[in-house]
């Protein structure tokens, strides 16, 4: 009997052996892994590239930005993916010329729990920057009254709650905070991580969204996607050009918009107080991480090709999931860049 | 002939698989000092006394993750160990057979439960009422010391000590009734005899000889406690600050290490949280060393008594 049973087990794992080669000369495995972020973008991107081209698979972890990082550098994957963009130092490090493309860009929504009050309340940026700081202590102080005139806010301490965990989320909150307040970008700074001036710290959005509902009077900053999905109350947040903006898929597109112009050729580009009229000042790009040169031919092939479909054709599938789409102005200049990848 | 040929070289072989832990903790030891080096060679024992945290700046001290290390482990072991010692005594010595064994089980089966669960409890269930009840209960009647004072805010040192407490419960009180059970009974037999009441004959019949076990247990108990990470990050307010408040948010080497580690870029940056590691190991392992002393020094004295 157990002899049967070893031979059954052996007779399984050589067909299902044989399968997977068989496969594996069929499917070409292209490796990534970074940013937790876009993920769930990123998943159905591959899903639903595996119907246009079916002889590829796409194999992605997201294991943070920061491994993102460290694993294209150290050629371990075919593609990387970030929400911060390299530093100069790190480009310089990295084995070959890395091109920076962005996909997707996405918001920071600030919340709150203020359960008697039914608006929504505005915040100008130097308000946002001193809140967290720990400058204006109380929902009832002057300057969050000024621009909130009918809330009727109650003479209660802020409680501050920010992400624990190192996140690009953190990133471009801490990016604006540094563009709005001089005092912000001179004690803090900006970064994945950074040192908190007051408040608390919760792991992910669910642990900021944890805080913030379990603390009366606190404030919080967490994605858009995830606010919406929630239905956390989120905040308008005054822009450059004096009008305070809701978030939205909408408000961030034009927040892109507002940063083509003056867009560098390589798209290391902070998308925080962008110009236009429309658009909400919080927001980021995340980045595909590719090397310039291939040095496999049809990998090389099969990325540029995968990535010239994700910035047209996969941009319809952004809004459904809660991610701004690409302009596109902004898409013709991503399409000059992929064509200089060399395979 | 096939028992000889088990025979042969089994005392080699087991003892190269004792000595593989031996190997794989140096290993360890070696492999965090390596990548830790640039930030030893930078902060050098400054490392330990520094309590500003800044990846920005790149600046790194350790001494507020070490604190939050040991007081929250410290108030775990507090609040467990009185409870996981009752729970015990009643168990092996007092409780009816029928409530006996279902109640082992249910004490066995909350440390089988992940300790994300225990935080995500934590965060919503435990620290809405500590903030709303019982801090400022403890506020109002204790608020003379320093402990119970400042912000309500729910999550924080307090927190993470109880959830810790609750967590380390059913190792502390089941290693200690498993050591309970297997006291001789003719030391119940022999404090009885001499009139002793129930509580006599178990305070000198089985806690006395007992009590090499039931710091045993409450190694095993600590150890949890000083590297537990998912459970206290999501309630201990993770702010890398020294506060004599209980109330105040804090937070431990395991908590940093977990939260920074993925997004950490800075070469700097990433062998800091790696020495943070290493000395959390020296930590784990200082601390049982003393205990293991303490042990030594308490059966040490129970060799003149009467042992079975």
């Amino acid at each position: 009997m157990k002899r049967k049973l070893l031979g059954l087990t052996v007779g399984i794992l050589a067909v299902g052996l044989i399968g997977s080669i068989a496969l594996a000369e069929k499917l070409l495995l292209i490796n990534g892994a970074g940013a937790t972020f876009p993920y769930p973008l990123y998943s159905k991107w591959f899903y639903e590239y595996a119907k246009v081209d079916e002889g590829v698979n796409f194999n992605y972890q997201s294991i943070g930005s920061g491994g993102g990082i460290k694993q294209i550098m150290a050629q371990t994957v075919d593609f990387g993916a970030s929400d911060g963009a390299l530093t100069d130092e790190q480009l310089k490090q990295a084995p070959g010329e890395l091109f920076h493309i962005p996909m997707t860009a996405g918001a920071v929504v600030i919340t709150y729990n203020l359960p008697q009050i039914s608006e929504r309340l505005k915040f100008s940026p130097d308000v946002v920057a001193d809140i967290f700081l720990g400058k204006i202590k109380k929902w009832n102080d002057i300057r969050i009254s000024k621009d909130n005139p009918e809330a009727g806010l109650p003479n209660e301490d802020i409680i501050i709650a920010h992400r624990s965990d190192g996140s690009g989320t953190t990133n471009i909150f801490t990016d604006y905070l540094s563009s709005v307040s001089g005092n912000w970008k001179a004690k803090v700074g900006k970064g994945t991580s950074v040192n908190w001036p007051v408040g608390l710290g919760g792991k992910g959005n669910e642990g900021v969204t944890g805080l913030v509902k379990q603390s009366p009077g606190a404030i919080g900053y967490v994605e858009l996607a995830y606010a919406v999905t929630n239905n956390l109350p989120y905040a308008d947040i005054e822009n450059k050009s004096g009008n305070f903006i809701t978030p939205s898929i909408e408000s961030t597109t034009a927040a892109v918009n507002g940063k083509v112009d003056s867009m560098p050729a390589d798209f290391r580009v902070s998308l925080v107080n962008p110009d236009g009229a429309d658009a909400y000042p919080i927001s980021g790009f995340t980045w595909i991480l590719v090397y310039k040169n291939q040095t496999d031919k049809i990998k090389g092939k099969k990325i540029v090709k995968f990535l010239r479909w994700a910035i047209t054709d996969g941009q319809k599938y952004s809004e459904g999931l809660l991610y701004a789409p690409l302009p596109e102005s902004m898409v013709k200049k991503i399409e000059e860049r992929i064509g200089e990848i060399n395979y | 002939m096939k028992i000889k040929f088990f025979d042969l070289g089994f005392k080699e072989a087991v003892a190269l698989l004792a000595l593989s832990v031996v190997a794989l903790t140096l290993l360890l030891v070696y492999n965090m000092a390596t990548y830790a080096m640039p930030a030893i060679q930078k902060f050098g024992l400054h490392f330990l006394s520094t309590t500003t945290w800044d990846p920005v700046k790149e600046i790194f001290g350790a001494l507020p993750f070490i604190y939050g290390t040991i007081i929250s482990s410290a108030l775990a072991l507090l609040i467990a160990v009185p409870v996981s010692l009752g729970i015990a005594i009643y168990l092996a010595e007092l409780a009816p057979a029928w409530i006996r064994e279902p109640l082992s089980f249910l004490i066995e089966l909350l440390a089988a439960i992940p300790s994300v669960v225990y935080g995500l409890w934590g965060i919503f269930v435990l620290a809405p009422f500590l903030r709303q009840d019982v801090q400022p209960f403890l506020a109002k009647y204790f608020g003379f010391l320093p402990l119970f004072q400042g912000n309500f805010y729910g999550v924080g040192m307090l927190t993470a000590g109880i959830i810790l407490s609750i967590m380390i419960i059913p190792t502390i009180s089941s290693v200690s009734r498993e050591v309970f059970l297997v006291v001789p009974f003719s030391q119940r037999e022999a404090a009885l005899a001499l009139g002793a009441t129930r509580w006599e004959t178990i305070r000198l019949g089985v806690l006395k000889y007992a009590r090499a076990g039931i710091l045993g247990a409450v190694i095993l108990g600590m150890g949890r406690a000083l590297g537990e990470t998912m459970a206290v990050t999501m309630v201990i307010g993770n702010r890398p600050e020294i506060s004599a408040s209980l109330f105040a948010p804090s937070y431990t080497m395991a908590s940093v290490i977990a939260n920074e580690f993925t997004e950490a870029t800075g070469d700097l940056f990433l062998s800091a949280l790696i020495e943070i590691g290493l000395v959390l190991f020296f930590v784990t392992l200082v601390l049982n060393i003393a205990a293991r002393a303490l042990i030594w020094q308490v059966s040490g004295k129970m060799k003149g008594e009467i042992r079975e």
